[in-house]
């Protein structure tokens, strides 16, 4: 039997009276990398929320394990401890240099007041060079560009070293380049052990993952290897047949269908 | 870039740490804490030097006991006084601006210290004295709703603006509260024409009618703020990323926040109960620290208060200086002051991208 790192199951989120998820069942395996997508407003976003025990402005049911129990019985550090958040657009740290930011990702592991441990610098170091920060470690957040911040505040995500990560479109502002340093990162995470699970729009890169989970309307359609066919065809019904699946050299990228051939497409 | 580091690297690793300063602020914000604390001693003499009567009387302080009793009664507890006042508003504006992620946020435009002078108003008409000549429980009861006011105001500011993530919404709000606020204050003033000369120091801000005793107070509240921002300061680092994140950290939110808004809260009805509406030093004390030192809040709470003491006293002392014999209320000081610091900032800002 496979490893379960998340389990959920009849999640449902609601904000006034939009339903954003209705019942989700889910069951994240461990040691692997998990790729969300799906349509805008499918509710990618507020899943991994739900997912990470962070849902705060909506009404929110259902249950959630976390490496098998349940989310809310885990004390909030230990938690922490276990489960790496990277949200979207939400960092004001501005004014503090990438170093010091990334050393935030070390609080769950520093008792209160402590100052950081050996332990502590050498996570940050060795995070801050993964997503190939180090170099301006001493920089403010503010003197950096949109995708030298996203490599700070991912190797502030990496430093807290849990065995589950989720980010919430962690390739916001990453050129192609960085983009498969991205990609090397989660894959050497996975390869120690940890479970990734992330929301992408770019489908080409979610199609690397392991497994894929293809939510619309608050649903999910399809969750199933990244290399089936299934997936593919889901993942091409999900987006109305605008795109196409095909492999190139032995990896799956999506390619955007001409109108002419999504109208052929729909006769057939 | 992988995560099986190479021999080389770690090596590297292995060697390099004491090259890379473990806290690249550190060595400026020590440095920074020194000046201010030198800037502080210095200020401290110069204060007692300052009056009416001149230099004179810190000369002739050991023969002649007019002279003591001006130093020793007057100057210096008003000295003091205004570098406590301008601890807790340094104080104050780092927690508000950490708390609410909001660069602009001071205990000034967050409508705090309008309730906190509303507060004073009320205390002073029910129990029917002026500040000088209070004792013990008169001042604590003075205090006590300065703080009520004050944190009031601060959950109505919240309230009216929806939260903190909007910025315009967020000071707009807090305008609305001061204005608001102030006009129940001149109502007040209007009903109980009585409080009227004391309710000036409150609405000018002055350091003129602050004694030891009110100096006891305040470096006991401050300590105590201080302490509170100190030990609750990992969250204001944690918020910095988000509120998401700052919860996916293991920062019980809710109750932290809460410890904070009342730290700001106890240090905004501190400062006003005893000098008044004092504008602008809880704004940019913390941003003159910033463009110094730039720490997490752990440090920044500590050396925004001390920057917002070493202003309101170096303000108090140019106020006793400018015009002497006569004295300028510091409060028209740091408002004309401050406010030409704020128009330089949002000038800078906007041309920055905007606020």
């Amino acid at each position: 039997m496979k490893n379960i790192a998340i389990s959920a199951r009849q999640i449902s989120a609601s904000i006034g009276n939009a339903h954003i998820l209705r019942g989700i069942d889910l069951d994240l395996p461990a040691g692997r990398w998990t790729s969300v997508v799906g349509p805008n407003g499918a509710g990618k976003s507020t899943l991994l929320k739900a997912l990470a025990g962070l849902l705060r402005h909506a009404r929110a049911q259902g249950q959630v394990e976390l490496l098998g129990r349940p989310l809310h019985a885990i004390p909030m550090r230990e938690r922490a401890r276990q489960l790496a958040w990277l949200g979207q657009n939400e960092s004001t740290a501005d004014d503090l240099p990438a170093y010091e930011v990334a050393m935030l990702g070390r609080l769950p592991h520093r008792p209160w007041m402590a100052p950081p441990s050996a332990a502590d610098h050498a996570a940050v170091q060795q995070a801050l060079r993964t997503t190939q920060a180090w170099e301006w470690h001493a920089r403010a957040l503010s003197e950096l560009s949109g995708g030298e911040r996203q490599r700070v505040l991912l190797a502030r995500a990496l430093a807290v070293q849990a065995s589950v990560t989720l980010m919430d479109e962690p390739l916001a502002n990453l050129d192609p380049p960085h983009q498969t340093d991205w990609m090397l990162a989660v894959r050497a995470l996975v390869e120690q052990g940890g479970t990734v699970v992330s929301v992408l729009h770019e489908v080409s890169i979610a199609l690397q993952a392991d497994d894929m989970v293809i939510m619309a309307a608050g649903r999910v359609v399809h969750h199933g290897p990244c290399a089936d066919a299934a997936t593919h065809r889901a993942l091409e019904q999900v987006f109305d047949h605008r795109i196409q699946v095909r492999q190139i050299d032995g990896a799956w990228i999506a390619l955007p269908r001409m109108a002419a051939q999504a109208t052929s497409s729909l006769i057939d | 870039m992988n995560l099986h580091v190479p021999p080389s690297d770690t090596l590297a690793a292995a060697v390099e740490p004491a090259a890379p300063s473990p806290a690249p602020g550190s060595r400026r914000a020590a440095l920074l804490a020194t000046w201010l604390l030198s800037g502080t001693a210095v200020l401290l003499l110069l204060g007692a030097s300052v009056g009416s009567t001149g230099w004179d009387s810190v000369l002739h302080m050991g023969s002649d006991p007019l002279a003591w009793q001006i130093v020793w009664d007057i100057r210096l507890p008003r000295t003091l006084g205004a570098w406590l006042a301008g601890a807790l508003l340094g104080l104050a504006g780092a927690v508000a601006q950490g708390l609410f992620r909001n660069p602009l946020a001071d205990p000034y435009l967050l409508g705090s210290a309008s309730g906190a002078a509303l507060g004073g108003a009320i205390a002073m008409a029910m129990l029917g004295v002026s500040p000088t000549t209070a004792g013990w429980l008169v001042r604590l009861g003075v205090v006590g709703m300065a703080f009520l006011g004050a944190a009031g105001a601060v959950l109505l500011t919240l309230m009216l603006a929806g939260g903190v993530q909007h910025t315009l919404r967020l000071l707009l709000a807090g305008v609305i509260v001061g204005v608001v606020l102030g006009a129940v204050r001149d109502l007040i003033q209007v009903a109980k024409p009585s409080i009227l000369e004391s309710m000036q120091v409150f609405t000018m801000g002055s350091s003129a009618f602050v004694g030891w005793q009110a100096c006891a107070l305040m470096a006991a509240g401050w300590a105590l703020c201080a302490g509170t921002a100190w030990a609750l300061s990992r969250l204001l680092d944690g918020l910095m990323l988000g509120e998401a994140t700052a919860a996916s950290l293991g920062l019980p939110l809710a109750p932290m926040r809460a410890g904070l808004v009342l730290a700001l809260a106890l240090a905004t009805g501190l400062a006003v109960a005893h000098t008044g509406l004092i504008a602008f030093v809880g704004l940019a004390a913390p941003h003159l620290v910033r463009s110094i030192a730039r720490v997490t809040h752990q440090w920044h709470v500590w050396l925004s208060s001390l920057m917002g003491a070493v202003l309101l006293l170096a303000a108090d002392i140019l106020a006793r200086w400018v015009i002497a014999p006569q004295e300028l209320p510091v409060g028209v000081l740091t408002a004309a002051l401050g406010g030409s610091y704020l128009l330089w900032l949002m000038h800078r800002r906007t041309r920055g991208g905007g606020l």
